[in-house]
């Protein structure tokens, strides 16, 4: 064999392996068509999305429940880990002693790579436990009916994406250059002032890079909500007790597929929520890819 | 408001909220190690399962566990830093690596459960004939296309590190461009690719929702690769969720959090050697 052979063979053998990403997407989106053809071929698509009643004995599949669900466990969430992590992004590249950086970052890091059932039985056992005891005993002066709902379940859920909207939040700040940083103390401001006037605005498009793939997370994470948003086919009404309880996409596939024969119509209706979470979360990485690209484009960082 | 007591305000809010990330995190590990290190022995990890899993041990997930990320590894590793090679030494930043970084970014955006689903339909009833339907070999082969993205983000990220110079020197002194990836691509990228697997291995541990439809509560030693068996974290999953035993639970919990710890030890050293390379000021 010539040398030149050699090359050609390992650079064949790189360019498939190349391809397998690409290929793997496509076979994802294909399996899930492919099984959830009877469905979109039968069913009412529109009533499908905005249906609120999901009965497969009775042939009625009204993923809006689901989708409410996922919406309102994520919008939760963001309420935890927005300020939070933000706060924590602005507070490591700005503020904190070279001492606090080297705690912090390694302490993010665990946090990121905790897993989501470890998660799931924390949220299980003490937020569920402190929601419908000692919130309920606050609130009600006694305990609630349950703890599990949207609040433990948002609670959990926002820990869970704080690493990612800390980490690309953090990434958006260091890009602001620094002549701006030093123009803004020039003027005689004070750390906060450049911080809201310059350095945050600065860093936006970033940081809602960062939260878009923090919603991505939290509309993906299935063991963690399984656990604590209590499983019930209905929209969450309130925030604590019993009417606060709910179901998202994740938590359905995952709870009727035990169950579900295969190539039944529920079968296929579960492969058209998985297809609705893949182009869910496929938009919102488009979208933050496009908002990351554009601040690479206007800054080298 | 005087814009120093406006400063300071900030500044306490800043560093209130650094304090409460720890705490939260103090919290979550300190628990599960308060309620599970009563559990943990050395034969509570080399034990089978006795009375359904309210006593004995947990051997069976921890192989289980084991099985699935050496499967997971052997596929998404040499494709992952394949691919890696291929987009940082035989391609320009073209349509072509942009089509696979794009894909790349969308597969690592998937959610677990929607891989969950994929796997059901692709291995467990396409491929059954060929991996025992729904095995460990199937669970593994989901986890690897799940780790796939990470393996080739981070061993790019460590080839475009390695010194263009040094390259150019290889090329130079007529090395080949197969001689210069062996001896001058592949060695010096080799901490930030080693950091991409440990990553990997955490994430495919960690998994729970990608495999729950291949892996059952499996009481007994996995027979093969293609037979069924059961890992940490679905094992943890159905004790939870069943409530069959709380202690066993938060036992299995504590082991996952261990292999945590330690993966993220082995993967700071690394950094540590990593950030000689490359150091990044902010």
């Amino acid at each position: 064999m010539k040398p030149g052979d050699k090359e050609k063979t390992v650079r064949a053998a790189l360019f498939l392996s190349a391809l397998s990403a690409a290929l793997i997407l496509l076979f994802i989106v294909f399996f899930l068509f492919k099984e959830a053809l009877p469905f979109l071929s039968h069913g009412d698509l529109v009533g499908f999305l905005t249906g609120t009643v999901w009965k497969p004995t009775a042939n009625v599949y009204g993923a809006g429940i689901f989708i409410a669900g996922s919406i309102l466990t994520t919008a939760g969430a963001l309420f935890i880990a927005v300020p939070l992590g933000v706060a924590c992004a602005v507070f490591l590249s700005e503020v904190a002693p070279k001492k606090a950086v080297n705690i912090l970052r390694p302490a993010i890091e665990l946090l990121a790579g905790i897993p989501s059932i470890v998660y799931g039985l924390f949220a299980l056992i003490v937020i569920v436990g402190l929601v419908q005891q000692d919130l309920g005993k606050l609130l009600t002066g006694d305990s609630l009916p349950t703890g599990k709902g949207i609040l433990a379940a948002a609670l959990i859920l926002g820990v869970m994406i704080l690493p990612i909207v800390i980490s690309i939040s953090q990434d958006a700040i260091c890009a602001v250059p620094r002549s701006f940083r030093e123009a803004s103390y020039a003027l005689g401001s004070t750390k906060w002032q450049t911080i809201q006037k310059v350095i945050l605005p600065g860093a936006m498009p970033g940081i809602a890079a960062g939260v878009i793939l923090g919603v991505g997370r939290a509309i993906g994470e299935t063991m963690a909500v399984v656990l604590v948003l209590g499983n019930v086919g209905m929209i969450p009404s309130n925030i604590l007790g019993i009417d606060s309880r709910g179901e998202t996409l994740t938590s359905a596939i995952m709870l009727d597929m035990s169950y579900v024969p295969v190539g039944s119509m529920h079968y296929a209706a579960l492969f058209t929520l998985g297809l609705t979470l893949f182009f869910m979360a496929f938009a919102l990485s488009m979208a933050s890819e496009y908002l990351l690209a554009k601040r690479r484009r206007q800054s080298k960082c | 408001m005087n814009k120093h007591t406006t400063d300071r305000l900030a500044k306490i809010w800043l560093w209130m909220s650094a304090v409460v990330i720890i705490l939260i995190l103090l919290a979550v590990l300190g628990y599960i190690f308060i309620k599970g290190v009563g559990a943990l022995s050395v034969s509570f990890l080399l034990d089978m399962p006795q009375n359904n899993w309210r006593e004995g041990g947990i051997f069976p997930a921890i192989l289980g566990s084991l099985i699935v990320v050496v499967v997971a590894l052997s596929f998404a590793a040499p494709v992952g830093v394949g691919t890696a090679i291929y987009l940082t030494e035989f391609r320009k930043d073209d349509w072509f690596s942009r089509v696979i970084r794009t894909a790349s970014d969308a597969l690592n955006a998937v959610p677990s459960i929607v891989f969950g689903l994929f796997g059901l339909a692709l291995f467990v009833f396409y491929l059954k004939d060929y991996t025992g339907g729904p095995s460990l070999l199937s669970a593994g082969l989901t986890l690897g296309f799940m780790v796939l993205p990470t393996i080739i983000r981070t061993s790019e990220v460590a080839m475009r590190g390695v010194p263009y110079a040094e390259k150019m020197e290889s090329y130079g002194m007529g090395a080949s461009k197969l001689q210069t990836i062996r001896n001058i691509v592949l060695p010096g990228s080799v901490p930030g690719i080693a950091t991409g697997i440990i990553l990997s291995i955490g994430r495919a541990v960690g998994e729970t929702a990608p495999i729950i439809f291949m892996v059952a509560l499996n009481p007994t030693i996995p027979s093969s690769l293609f037979g069924s068996g059961n890992t940490l974290t679905t094992q943890l999953y159905y004790l939870a969720m069943e409530g069959i035993s709380l202690k066993v639970a938060f036992g299995t919990a504590l082991t996952l959090v261990l292999i945590i710890l330690l993966l993220n030890h082995i993967t700071r050293v690394f950094k540590k050697r990593l950030s000689r390379n490359l150091r990044r000021n902010c």
